[in-house]
């Protein structure tokens, strides 16, 4: 009746991997900032297929919290772009090294 | 003697309430207050802030003779009184008061310290007139008195201390008075460095006071050594005796008197020669019954005495410093109340400090005389013929000179004869006898060459100066001074020295009368007794052999000096260099004492900047470097960090992955 959950699995270990890379990779403010996004979704993911097998809903539970914060994280995160742009004209991360002892 | 022995010590009584005595506490603070004022505001007195610190020292001369005035009146069994002005330390056992001991012996060094002092004030506003620190010179004798007369007057060992330091502080100020001059300013730390060390003798004494008699106060200290342990008493004997040898410059201790004379000469005539450098003496009398315990120590006090009146003779005949001649002629007298006291003829060796009081002030301030008249030189070799150009200086310090070579009659010749019969008649005492009188010749011999060398022959400066006869030695002459015109100084200067010839002519006064005269008598209620333990040699004899050791002195030291400074032959040149360095003790006291003590020093400097240092820094360079490794890693870059992040994580995950835990997670799972 419905996929094995190993498959939903293997999608978000994927989707993570895509993630942890493309943070990895890019120098773009904005895009290491979707990835990131990407990395918190296979999370949900992975904690909702556990719950459907578990039969326990905590890990949906869980997953709407992840959802909250992942937003009250989006709003502060894209406003700290946003002002790095004023600034340098630029959403290149590894310019902004100022704290580079 | 056994008459004179038989006028006991009296025992010390409360002053009755408003007696002179019960005021004596006023004494040190006149001076004081004056002092005070003088240092604080003199600048605006002008030349007003000597004649002040004049009329201030006159008060106070005033103030000791009303005292003794009011103390003769009394019966000799009760003239010692004290009275308590305050208290001043009171923990647990230890009781101290500012207390005054007013008594014979304090009486006769108050009559000399306020009567010789408003002398030497007097003279000082002729001598230091135009000084740029006048007033200031005059607050420090003003404070000098003070100290002195506080040392003089306490009824504790403690108050007496105090004084103590306190003159050895002015001594430490007066020397340095002029002290843009660096020799000057190292003469006055000399000074006080070696003071320091015959200090600790004394605090370790009073320590040892304390322990055995439970008081400090010399109410009950003085009778209480006779109850006192013999080791005790010893012990006590010997460490004021260090403390003795420091103040009253005698050997080992007597190395910064000469240096000392880099001060003013009022400050070398009042300090350095008759009263505070006499405070050794002084303390000895006071501790009599004490010293009379323990007849060695007294041996012992007398064996210090003549070494150092026969060294620093011997050393006073070589040397060429108007100055440094009498310094140590001063040293060596000192040598003498120290033969007196030491053999227990404590009467003696007080009479010879009251006559040293007069006569060497009075050649100290003919010394400044004639300084001033030579524009400050004082190399005697260019002198000479000064009496024709200053009759009163030349005839007062003649008369000095008279006195302290002991010619008949005159003061110094009754107080050097009455110690050199003290010595005569104690068991033991022919070798002091003996070098008394060989220092008595010598005495005689460079005072002469001194007035000679100074005062008469051809001049040997001004314009048509014969030359000078090169000496021996490392010293070379120096040139004649050509633009000089000698005078005679104001009356300020003439006056102090016309009444201190006086005293010095007619000091043998005090030993008129019976019993040994009035001075003995008078000192008797304070002292203990000189008891003769012997007979060497017959008063009379030894009253002839002491005149012609003087008069042979004399004459062989005018006779030698008639024509001036005699060159030095070859062969005697290394014994009279090796003099004139005043036998090379600071040199072997800067090997034995001052190089190891600047070697421990730069040790200890090594130790501090290597290993105490070297941890600190240590501990932070090692802080430093951990952080430097640190900040590697703070590259600033997000994309590092974010790495960082999941380098560990997948590090966290293979080490679950191994344990028990993961496997237990897996297994729950059923994953595929």
């Amino acid at each position: 009746m419905s996929l094995a959950a190993g498959y939903v699995l293997g999608l978000a270990a994927a989707l993570f991997a895509v993630g942890a890379v493309g943070v990895l990779v890019r120098r773009s403010a904005v895009v290491m900032f979707m990835c990131v996004e990407l990395m918190l979704n296979s999370v949900n993911l992975t904690l909702v297929t556990f719950s459907r097998v578990n039969g326990d809903v905590e890990g949906q539970v869980l997953a709407f919290f992840v959802i909250v914060v992942a937003a009250a994280e989006v709003t502060v995160g894209l406003a700290l772009i946003v002002n790095l742009f004023r600034l340098r004209v630029s959403t290149d991360a590894d310019q902004v090294d100022v704290l580079r002892a | 003697m056994m008459a004179v022995s038989a006028l006991a010590q009296a025992s010390i009584v409360t002053a009755p309430a408003g007696s002179p005595a019960a005021w004596a506490w006023l004494l040190p603070v006149v001076p004081a207050l004056s002092a005070g004022v003088l240092l604080l505001g003199g600048r605006r007195l002008g030349r007003g802030a000597g004649w002040l610190a004049v009329a201030i020292s006159a008060i106070t001369l005033g103030m000791a003779g009303w005292l003794v005035t009011w103390l003769a009146a009394r019966p000799p069994g009760q003239r010692r009184v004290t009275h308590t002005v305050a208290d001043w330390i009171s923990a647990g056992e230890l009781e101290v008061g500012w207390a005054v001991l007013v008594d014979p012996l304090s009486a006769a060094m108050l009559l000399l310290v306020t009567g010789v002092g408003t002398l030497i004030h007097l003279y000082s506003i002729g001598y230091m007139a135009g000084d740029e620190r006048f007033s200031r010179f005059f607050g420090y004798l003003n404070l000098f008195l003070a100290a002195m007369l506080v040392l003089v007057l306490g009824e504790s060992l403690l108050v007496l201390f105090v004084g103590w330091e306190l003159v050895g502080l002015c001594s430490y100020l007066l020397i340095g008075f002029w002290f843009d001059e660096r020799p000057n300013a190292s003469a006055a730390k000399k000074a006080f460095v070696v003071n320091r060390v015959g200090d600790v003798g004394f605090l370790v004494a009073m320590f040892v006071v304390f322990g055995a008699v439970g008081s400090l106060s010399l109410t009950q200290v003085l009778p209480a050594a006779d109850t006192v342990a013999g080791g005790l008493v010893v012990a006590v004997g010997v460490l004021l005796l260090l403390g003795a040898t420091g103040k009253s410059a005698q050997i080992p201790l007597y190395v910064w008197l000469p240096d000392a004379m880099a001060g003013p000469t009022p400050v070398s005539a009042l300090i350095h020669a008759a009263t505070m450098v006499t405070a050794g003496v002084y303390l000895v009398a006071r501790m009599s019954p004490w010293y009379a315990q323990v007849p060695g120590v007294g041996m012992l006090v007398a064996a210090i005495g003549a070494a150092t009146a026969l060294v620093a003779a011997l050393i006073a005949c070589a040397q060429l410093d108007l100055k440094r001649i009498l310094a140590y002629s001063t040293i060596s007298q000192l040598g003498y109340m120290f033969m007196a006291v030491g053999v227990g003829a404590y009467g003696a060796g007080v009479f010879h400090l009251l006559t040293h009081g007069f006569f060497k002030a009075l050649l100290f301030l003919a010394a400044g005389a004639v300084m001033h008249a030579m524009g400050e030189h004082t190399d005697i070799r260019v002198m000479g013929g000064l009496a024709r150009a200053m009759p009163v200086t030349a005839v007062t310090a003649g008369l000095a000179t008279l006195a302290i070579a002991g010619f008949p009659l005159t003061a110094g010749f009754f107080s050097k004869e009455r110690i050199l019969a003290a010595t005569a008649d104690t068991d033991g005492g022919a070798a002091l006898l003996v070098v008394g009188l060989i220092a008595a010749a010598l005495t005689a011999f460079y005072m002469a060459r001194w007035f000679w060398l100074i005062f008469m022959g051809r001049p040997r400066w001004g314009r048509g100066a014969a030359p000078i006869p090169a000496d021996a030695g490392r010293s070379t002459a120096p040139p004649p001074p050509r633009d000089l015109h000698p005078h005679e100084a104001g009356w300020t200067m003439a006056v102090p020295l016309v009444l201190l010839a006086v005293g010095s002519a007619a000091g043998g006064l005090l030993t008129v009368g019976a019993e040994h005269g009035l001075l003995a008598q008078w000192l008797a209620p304070s002292v203990v007794a000189f008891e003769s333990s012997a007979h060497l040699i017959g008063h009379g004899l030894l009253q002839a052999i002491a005149i012609t050791l003087a008069l042979a002195g004399l004459a062989a030291g005018a006779w030698r000096y008639r024509a001036g400074p005699v060159a030095t032959s070859p062969a005697s040149a290394p014994v009279v260099g090796f003099a004139r360095d005043a036998f090379r003790v600071d040199a072997l006291l800067r090997a034995a004492v001052v190089t190891p003590g600047r070697w421990l020093a730069e040790g200890a400097v090594w130790v501090d900047t290597h290993v105490i240092d070297g941890a600190v820094n240590g501990a932070a360079r090692l802080t430093r470097g951990l952080a430097q490794g640190g900040r590697q890693l703070q590259t600033g870059l997000v994309r590092g960090y974010a790495l960082a992040v999941l380098v560990g994580a997948v590090v966290v995950l293979v080490l679950l992955a191994r344990t028990n835990l993961t496997a237990a997670v897996f297994g729950a799972l059923g994953a595929p």
